[in-house]
Formats: C-alpha cells, sequence, structure tokens
C-alpha cells in the first residue's frame, strides 16, 4: 500500500474522535472498548511495515509526498528508515498497554481519557514519519496538548503546576527550533530535511538540509537552538526539572507515555536534526552534549537515590538513561549510535513497565511512597516476581534489554575516551543501587501495615500487560539482533555523512536565492 | 423668462458633473448600506415586536446584499477600479476585506442577537441602523483613496461605535466605557486630521497616490524644507493608526471599552473595525507614504514590540475574560505590526501579505471566543468572568472543546489559523533581517500562551460550582454557526492556504496599484 504511514498515523487519530463521540461516561464501557479496538487497530496496521521495510536500504521507505501548504512550500512528506520505524512500532504498541492501564483506574471522563491517549499516539507517529521540517514541527507542537490535558484533568493533587510547567517549558523549547526552521528554510527555499522524494530529482534546485552548505557559525547557532529544544524533551540536565512534576502528577498512563515515548522525540530530534543538518557544529560542541550526559547519568543517578516517592524516583532514572542515549550519539560510533537507539527502545518497554508496576500498587493503596510498603511479596507474589524482572531490566542486567543497550555505549566510549566510558560505567553501580534499594523497601522484609496486609495480587488484565512487557524485555536482551539489523544500514549512512562533515566539500548544487 | 432660467442654471450646475465618469455603480455596495439603513430606521418605528424579528432580518438581508453586491462589482478592468473621480478605489484589497466585512458583521450581530434581546434598552432598532452604519464608516474607509473620505468613513464609523457602546444607558460601566472611547477616540481623529493636514501642507494633495507621486519628487530633487513636516505628519498618522488599532502605547482605551461595554458591543468593536484600521494604514502608510518608509517603519516596530510585551505581561493578571481578550488583543495587533514593520524591498509583498493573514485570523478567532461567551451571557449573567468557565468540559463538552481550539490558536499552537500567522509574520521578519525582532515576539508568545492555556485549565482541570456559567439559550442555529467557526480555526489551520494565497494577491494589487501611477 502507498499511503500506509498516512493510515498508520490517523487510524487512531480518527479512533480517538470516535470514541469522543461515545460522549459521557454513561457509556463508559463503550468507550473503553472502541478505544481498546482503536489501540488494537492502530497496532495491527503498523505490522506491515515492519514486514514490508527492507532492512538493507538506507533510503526511506513507504515514502508519501504531496505538497501541503503551497505558499510556504511545506509538504506532508512521509518516510521512515531504519531509525524511526522502530519508534512507530513502539508508540503503538504501548498506546494499547496505555489504554489496558486504565481500564479500572479511571473512572471520570473515560472517553476524553482514552481519546486523548489515541489522539497522541497518531501524533508521535506523525513526528516519526515526517521528513518535512515544518509537519515535524506541527506534530511536535499539537502533541503537547493532550499531554497537557492528561495530566491537568486526571493528574494528582498539584497536577495544574505539574501540566503548566510541562506545556510552558517545552514550548519554550521549541520556539528556538521554530526559529532555526525558518532560517533553514530562508536559506534553502524548502523545508526538506533529509532526501529529495522520488520523483522530484529532476528539479534539481531543491535543496534538502541535510545537504545545504552552512557555515560553521551559522551551523553552531542552529545546533545551539536545536541543542535548546531538544535538550528539553529529552531532557538533558539543566532542564529537566519538569519531567519529576509531570510524572509524579500524570495518572499511570500518561507516565507510560511520557517516559516510553514522549521522551524518546528530543533523542530523534538528535538524529533527524542536530546531526545531518549540523554535522560540524556537533562534532564541535560533541563535548558539550557528553558532558551534560555525564551529568545527567552520575548526578541524576545520585538524585534518583535520594528519592521517597517510587514515581519519582523512576522519573530520575529515566533522566539518567536518557544520559546513556546522548551520549551514544555523540560518539560518532556505529556501536555508540547503535546502542543508543537500543536502549532507546529498550527504555520504552522498561520505564512503561516500571510505571505500570507503580500503578498497579497506586490503584490499590492510592500512595506511591516508598516507606508506605513493605513486605509486598508476602501478599503479591506474581507480582513481585513481575516487578523484579523489570527492576533488574532497569538496573540493566545481563540478558534483559536494558543490559544491551548500555553496554554498547560504554564498549564506544571506551575507544572514544576512557575517563568518559568510566563516568558512563558508574551507572551499572548507581542504577543498580537505586533501583535495588527500592525494590527491595518496598517489596521485601515484613508486611509494613495492615494496607499492604490486605492487597490483593494482580489480576488477569494486569498479568496480560506485565506479561507481554517481560516478554518484550526478555526477548530484546537476550536476541536483540532483529532490533539491531534494521537500524545497521541507516546508522552506517548516517555516521557517514556526520563523519564527512559539510564544510570541507565542494557542492554542486548551488543555493536557492 | 424665470420659467426658462431654472432649467438653464440646473445645467450649469451640472456642467462639470459627468455622471457616468463618476462610476456609482462601484459604490454600489455602500450606497446600499446606506439607503437600507434609512429605510430600517424608518421601518422600524413601525416595527412592535420587542424581539424586533423584521429590524434584525432586514439588517442581515442588508448585508447579504452588500456582500452580494462587493462580489459583483469586483474589478475586472482598470476601468472598474475607481470611482467618485478617484477618491473610491476598490481594488482587489478593497473588495476582499470588504467582503470579509460583510461577513463579520453578519456573524457578529446573529451572535448577538439573543444577547440584545434579553437586555431591553439594547434590542432597539437603533443598535442594528448603527451597526450598519458603523459597516458603512468601515466599507468607506477600505476604499478610501483619498484623505477626505477616509476621514470620513473614520468618523461615520466611530460615531456609530460610540453610540453603540453607550446603549445600555442605565449601566456605569457601559457609560464609562462609551466616554472614554468617545474622547480618546476623537483625540485620535484629531491626531489623524492634523497629521493629513501637514501632509497636505507638504505636498499639496489629499490624493493619497499623488501624494506618493509628489513625495518622490521632493526627494528627487531634495526639498529638505518639507521634511520636518512631513515627519511629524507621518508621527501624527502612526500615533492615529495606533489608536484605531489599538496598538501600545496608544492602547489605553481598549481594556476598559472592552470590559465595559456590553459584550455584544464588545464583540463589534474587536472584530469588524480591526479590518478597517488595517485598511487605514495600507492607504496610509503604504499606498501614500512609500517614501517615508524608513519613518514609519521604525515607529511601527516600536508599536509592535511595546504591544506584545504589555499585552501578554498584562493579561497574565486579569480575572476578567473580556478583559484579558482585550490584553491579547494588544498583543495580536503588536504581531499583526510586525509583518508591515518588517517591509523591505525583497520582502515587500510578503510583508503586506503576512500582516493581512495575521488580521484575518485573529478576526475569526476573535469571533468566535466572544460567540461562545455570548452563548453563555443570559439576562443578568455576563459570563465575562474566568471564574465562569469552571467546569465548562463537564457541563458543555462540545462548547468547552471549541473554547480550547480558540484558545489554542491564539496561543499560536499548530493546526490552528493561529500557528501560521504568527509563523508567516515570523518569517517575514527573519527575512528581512529582524531576527531580533521574531526572538522578542517569540519570547513574549511563550508568556501569552500561560494566560490561554490557564482558560484551557479552569474549563478542563477544575470543578464547576455554582457561579459557573451552566445554560445555553441560544437556538440550534447560533450554536452551529459559532460552532462553525470555531471548527474553520481548526479547518483553516490544516488547509490555510487558500487564505494564504488570497492574503498574498490582496497585498499584490495594492503594490501594483503603487507601480500603475
Amino acid at each position: 500500500m502507498t499511503n500506509l504511514l498516512s493510515i498508520v498515523i490517523w487510524t487512531p487519530v480518527l479512533a480517538g474522535l470516535l470514541v469522543l463521540a461515545t460522549g459521557s461516561d454513561r457509556n463508559a464501557a463503550l468507550a473503553r472498548g472502541v478505544a481498546l479496538v482503536g489501540a488494537l487497530l492502530g497496532f495491527a496496521v503498523t505490522i506491515p511495515l515492519y514486514l514490508g521495510f527492507d532492512p538493507a536500504s538506507a533510503a526511506l521507505q513507504f515514502v508519501e509526498f504531496k505538497l501541503w501548504i503551497g505558499a510556504f512550500r511545506v509538504a506532508y512528506y512521509l518516510g521512515v528508515d531504519g531509525i524511526s520505524l522502530w519508534f512507530v512500532l513502539l508508540n503503538s504498541f504501548i498506546t494499547v498497554f496505555v489504554v489496558l492501564a486504565g481500564w479500572r483506574s479511571i473512572k471520570l471522563r473515560v472517553a476524553q481519557y482514552n481519546a486523548a491517549f489515541l489522539i497522541m499516539s497518531g501524533l508521535m507517529n506523525g513526528i516519526f514519519c515526517a521528513q518535512d521540517g515544518m509537519l515535524f514541527y506541527v506534530f511536535f507542537e499539537a502533541s503537547l496538548i493532550p499531554l497537557y490535558l492528561i495530566i491537568g484533568v486526571w493528574g494528582g493533587a498539584n497536577r495544574v503546576y505539574a501540566a503548566l510547567k510541562f506545556f510552558i517549558y517545552t514550548l519554550f523549547g521549541s520556539l528556538p527550533l521554530l526559529l532555526a526552521l525558518i532560517y533553514l528554510y530562508l536559506q534553502s527555499g524548502s523545508f526538506l530535511m533529509g532526501e529529495v522524494p522520488a520523483g522530484f530529482e529532476v528539479l534539481g534546485r531543491i535543496v534538502t538540509w541535510k545537504m545545504l552548505p552552512l557555515s560553521l557559525t551559522e551551523q553552531i547557532w542552529i545546533f545551539l537552538a536545536f541543542l535548546i529544544a531538544f535538550a528539553v524533551k529529552v531532557p538533558m540536565f539543566p532542564v529537566h526539572t519538569w519531567l519529576p512534576d509531570a510524572h509524579v502528577e500524570a495518572p499511570t498512563g500518561g507516565s507510560v507515555v511520557l517516559a516510553a515515548i514522549a521522551l524518546k522525540l528530543g533523542a530523534y530530534g538528535f538524529l533527524r536534526f542536530s546531526l545531518p543538518v549540523t554535522p560540524d557544529a556537533a562534532h564541535e560542541l560533541a563535548w558539550l552534549v557528553i558532558a551534560l550526559s555525564l551529568i545527567a547519568v552520575i548526578y541524576i543517578g545520585l538524585v534518583a537515590l535520594a528519592q521517597k516517592d517510587m514515581k519519582k524516583l523512576v522519573a530520575y532514572s529515566s533522566i539518567a538513561h536518557m544520559g546513556f542515549v546522548t551520549l551514544g550519539f555523540f560518539l560518532f560510533s556505529p556501536l555508540g549510535m547503535e546502542g543508543a537507539l537500543v536502549q532507546m527502545i529498550s527504555h520504552g518497554f522498561v520505564s512503561a513497565a516500571m510505571f505500570l508496576c507503580i500503578g498497579v500498587l497506586y490503584d490499590r493503596l492510592h500512595t506511591r511512597q516508598i516507606d508506605d510498603f513493605g513486605g509486598v511479596v508476602n501478599v503479591m507474589p506474581k507480582f513481585a516476581a513481575f516487578f523484579m524482572l523489570f527492576a533488574m531490566a532497569n538496573a540493566a542486567l545481563p540478558a534483559t534489554s536494558g543490559f544491551v543497550g548500555e553496554f554498547m555505549v560504554i564498549l564506544a566510549a571506551i575507544q572514544f575516551n576512557f575517563w568518559v566510558a568510566f563516568g558512563a560505567a558508574t551507572t551499572l553501580i548507581v542504577g543498580a543501587a537505586y533501583t535495588l534499594w527500592m525494590y527491595k523497601r518496598v517489596v521485601f522484609g515484613v508486611v509494613a501495615n495492615d494496607k499492604v496486609a490486605g492487597l490483593n495480587d494482580i489480576s488477569a488484565r494486569e498479568f496480560l500487560i506485565l506479561g507481554l512487557l517481560a516478554l518484550c524485555v526478555l526477548g530484546m536482551g537476550l536476541y536483540p539482533a532483529p532490533f539491531t539489523d534494521v537500524m545497521h544500514v541507516s546508522v552506517d549512512e548516517l555516521l557517514r555523512h556526520v563523519v564527512q562533515g559539510k564544510i570541507p566539500s565542494v557542492f554542486p548544487i548551488p543555493p536557492l536565492p | 423668462m424665470p420659467s426658462r432660467a431654472m432649467p438653464d442654471s440646473i445645467s450649469m450646475f451640472f456642467q462639470g458633473f459627468d455622471l457616468a465618469a463618476l462610476n456609482l455603480t462601484l459604490a454600489a455596495p455602500e450606497i446600499f448600506l446606506l439607503v437600507m439603513s434609512c429605510v430600517i430606521l424608518l421601518l422600524d418605528l413601525m416595527v412592535k415586536s420587542p424581539r424586533r424579528t423584521v429590524t434584525f432580518s432586514l439588517t442581515q438581508i442588508t448585508l447579504l446584499g452588500a456582500l452580494l453586491l462587493t462580489w459583483l462589482t469586483r474589478p475586472g478592468s482598470l476601468a472598474d477600479l475607481f470611482a467618485f473621480n478617484g477618491m473610491f478605489i476598490n481594488d482587489r484589497l478593497a473588495v476582499f476585506l470588504k467582503l470579509l466585512l460583510y461577513l463579520v458583521v453578519l456573524l457578529t450581530l446573529a451572535y448577538s442577537r439573543r444577547y440584545l434581546c434579553e437586555r431591553p434598552e439594547m434590542c432597539k432598532g437603533e443598535y442594528f441602523v448603527l451597526a450598519l452604519l458603523a459597516t458603512l464608516g468601515m466599507s468607506v474607509m477600505i476604499s478610501a483613496n483619498h484623505f477626505l473620505p477616509l476621514y470620513l468613513g473614520l468618523e461615520i464609523m466611530s460615531l456609530a461605535l460610540y453610540a453603540m457602546t453607550a446603549m445600555q444607558r442605565d449601566s456605569a460601566v457601559a457609560t464609562e466605557a462609551a466616554m472614554k472611547y468617545f474622547v480618546l477616540g476623537a483625540m485620535a481623529s484629531g491626531f489623524l486630521l492634523y497629521g493629513m493636514s501637514m501632509i497636505y501642507g507638504a505636498t499639496e494633495s489629499l490624493y493619497l497616490p499623488e501624494i506618493g507621486m509628489r513625495l518622490s519628487e521632493l526627494h528627487t530633487y531634495g526639498f529638505a524644507s518639507a521634511d520636518l513636516v512631513l515627519a511629524l505628519g507621518v508621527v501624527f498618522l502612526v500615533a492615529a493608526i495606533g489608536f484605531k488599532l489599538g496598538a501600545a502605547p496608544f492602547h489605553m482605551w481598549l481594556p476598559d471599552v472592552y470590559h465595559g461595554a456590553p459584550t455584544a458591543a464588545t464583540l463589534f468593536i474587536a472584530a469588524a473595525p480591526k479590518l478597517a484600521g488595517f485598511a487605514l494604514m495600507l492607504r496610509l502608510l503604504v499606498a501614500a507614504l512609500p517614501e517615508q518608509q524608513t519613518d514609519w517603519q521604525s515607529m511601527l516596530m516600536v508599536l509592535a514590540m511595546f504591544s506584545i510585551m504589555l499585552g501578554n505581561l498584562v493579561a497574565l493578571a486579569q480575572t476578567n475574560l473580556k478583559r484579558m481578550l482585550a490584553y491579547s488583543a494588544i498583543s495580536h495587533m503588536g504581531f499583526m505590526l510586525i509583518g508591515i514593520a518588517s517591509t523591505q524591498i525583497q520582502t515587500f509583498d510578503e510583508a503586506l501579505a503576512s500582516s493581512l493573514f495575521y488580521l484575518i485570523s485573529y478576526v475569526l478567532m476573535t469571533l468566535a471566543a466572544f460567540g461562545i461567551l455570548l452563548l453563555f451571557a443570559r439576562g443578568g449573567f455576563e459570563a465575562d468572568e474566568l471564574a465562569h468557565y469552571k467546569g465548562l468540559n463537564q457541563r458543555h463538552p462540545w462548547f468547552a472543546a471549541m473554547m480550547m481550539i480558540v484558545m489554542l490558536s491564539m496561543a499560536g499552537i499548530p493546526f490552528f489559523v493561529g500557528f501560521w500567522a504568527k509563523f508567516y509574520v515570523l518569517k517575514t521578519a527573519v527575512h528581512s533581517g529582524f531576527l531580533w525582532l521574531a526572538i522578542v515576539a517569540i519570547l513574549f508568545s511563550v508568556v501569552g500562551a500561560f494566560y490561554y492555556l490557564r482558560v484551557i485549565k479552569y474549563m478542563y482541570f477544575d470543578e464547576p460550582d455554582a457561579a459557573a456559567a451552566a445554560r445555553i439559550d441560544s437556538g440550534f442555529w447560533i450554536k452551529t454557526l459559532v460552532s462553525l467557526n470555531a471548527l474553520g480555526v481548526a479547518f483553516l489551520g490544516l488547509f490555510p492556504d487558500v487564505l494564504l494565497l488570497l492574503s498574498r494577491l490582496s497585498a499584490i494589487s495594492l503594490l501594483m496599484m503603487r507601480q500603475y501611477y
């Protein structure tokens, strides 16, 4: 099918609108049913994407190209390569769990809740498929709206503050991106990011941003604009403070999407914008990103150790894990970049699972404080087993998915510089410390109080959710080759471009006036 | 022979008066508006019903008729461009703005009908006649090619608007608002007149294109003696334009008038006159004073920057929705001015088009926002406090969603038309080399996002209380119309191409006119 990506993007959005149409909470059961069908359908349409994908080619696949806004030369230009394919799949996959996770715990405005997640899922797919800079930006910004509502309407006590902080922070970050996009557009005369779509090469005069010649000064300013936007979204060290608030206040589903998908948008932005468009500036300023990443890994890891709220702890651990991702990107080696990508996917599974586990406990006792728990294993043995597995994956135990990515990044770091690798490797200790210590305090020991004693073990629905995620975590940890195989060619192509840079080469194509 | 003298004197009177050369048909919409407003004024004496159904329907039919006539008289050739010996111009810009104007007034009156009916002192034939007269004034302004019709149109519009604000005679707030509006508006008119007389002094012409021509001669031959009076003239004109558009630092009247006026009148003032004010600016600055561009450009830039800063910062502190929208209007006018202010040779049509596009999207969003306000207003309940919108999502999820669309669009979040409007003016500013202006605008639009999001917070995150808006009394058609208006904001955000093209064409028509002279 030629318009498969459009189907992937718009199926969840339409399903979301359909869910909205079910109306008030009198039809809650219907809304849940429609939402689940929509989410499953949204996932089902991504499967032909995986089956039809040619891993041997670095070119964009499933390309769609239509002029959208002629006046600005904005195109509805979609395509996936080995890098973005996995995120589309992951996003659609996680959406199913989000709908399931809110099955019992969300009782108010069920239709709107599920609709918000479905629409967001579609918009996120749009971000990962967009090959036109403005289309990317439009999806990028629009995806803030559903998450703002999710945190604000179904969140905890301090939800208004968290929702506003989330929105304003990310909006502030993305406006420099807009300026950079405008600048690039005026320089190149188009919004095409990477490749000229097939059939348009004949025009010859089209310059994509990847090919646009830029001086080092220009590149550095553009790189910094990109950095602000994506660093807020990742989030990287000095601009990470919105994330713990957003995570703590968001409902379980919101936290899952935030950790599993929304954070990946920033990292994905580095791959789509910073590295291809400003490769020389990326080399020039790699030290900055590496330093910030190491701070995230070490300092934020220590901050996580001190948390009393389980969600906050996992939120900080997410920041630390994302530090690994940005570190991997800026080592400029295939191993590091693939490791970072694997880490992103793995973190999607593991953090989603961690938040779902915390959600299981929260649904029962309505608290997330570590001190309120203790001895959960005595009353919830099945749950404790799952939680154990995910905690181990979070601490990057070999044979879980968490290990693969971190190990690859550390190996790449050793090739780069011993001390960078040393800093990164401390996460193996710190990460294990905060995760396992939390696990010990919550699950082991004697039963802490009567409330814990009255807990019921997980239901069939919860068992299904956690079981599937456990399979993913183990599967990816034991046999990561399918993941890396798909991205291999695309990563090599990107790195070839980044290493070559823009400044020394001679460009045959003159820029548009 | 007195019997023969009479026809003679009449013929002498008409001697220099070729009726065909007046090209009256081009002004058919204006003439129709004038005639109909007199007819409606008389007919209304016969109307007994307190709901004024006949008057209202006739007013709307008049506007539809004007819409149709404007379409029929759209220019096909150069001969169709000028009427009244060149005082009246009917270029593409004029036609486009007038079509929009009649549509906007039509919607405005449709939205405010029930509000007016529930307040007996406002539901009078005069209100509709005044609305028509104000429309006539704006229409004349849009088509003016000469200082006199420009000023005439402005005064017809302003006087009608003062009266509409003051219609609620017993309300102290409304009277105060009307007084403020009148005093400051009169001052602005004075400024305008003063500026015009200075320009006339320097160029000895009242025709806008002729002024431009004289000025270029003056510049060519270097008559420096006229420079001071010209510069002063431009200052006064820009000040008057600032007043009429409500750009800081000439914005003082705006929050009080928006807040104090009855919501129906606020909507009228907020939407349509901005179109006329925009035409005033284009005709005065771009058509007549292109030679003084460096002067007015820097002034407009200051106005734009002040408006964006002040509008967005002060709006943060408002608890009244109408007042908040007033400050948001100031900031929107600032954004709109960025386009014109960053005119450069390479971006001329783009600059005008981006401002026009911004203006149209602003008018559309304002109409929708006040339309929703008017839906919830009842007799004795204005629904104008932010707190009235607490928990709206639980009572009226549909209209909460519509309001959310409008607020997000005003904040400039994508997939809504407000985003493309902001993008277009920012692109123009960057293209013209005014990166700093774009950065200031962007920083303050983040500030602005906060108060628009706060409206969403009230509607979605809070629980409704006893004071919150509860009931909608409006009929099905009005609800549909408001919904279509709000959905239009979303639709134009998805497919802005046609509107962009129309703005571009209108802008080009103004520039072609300059070439033509």
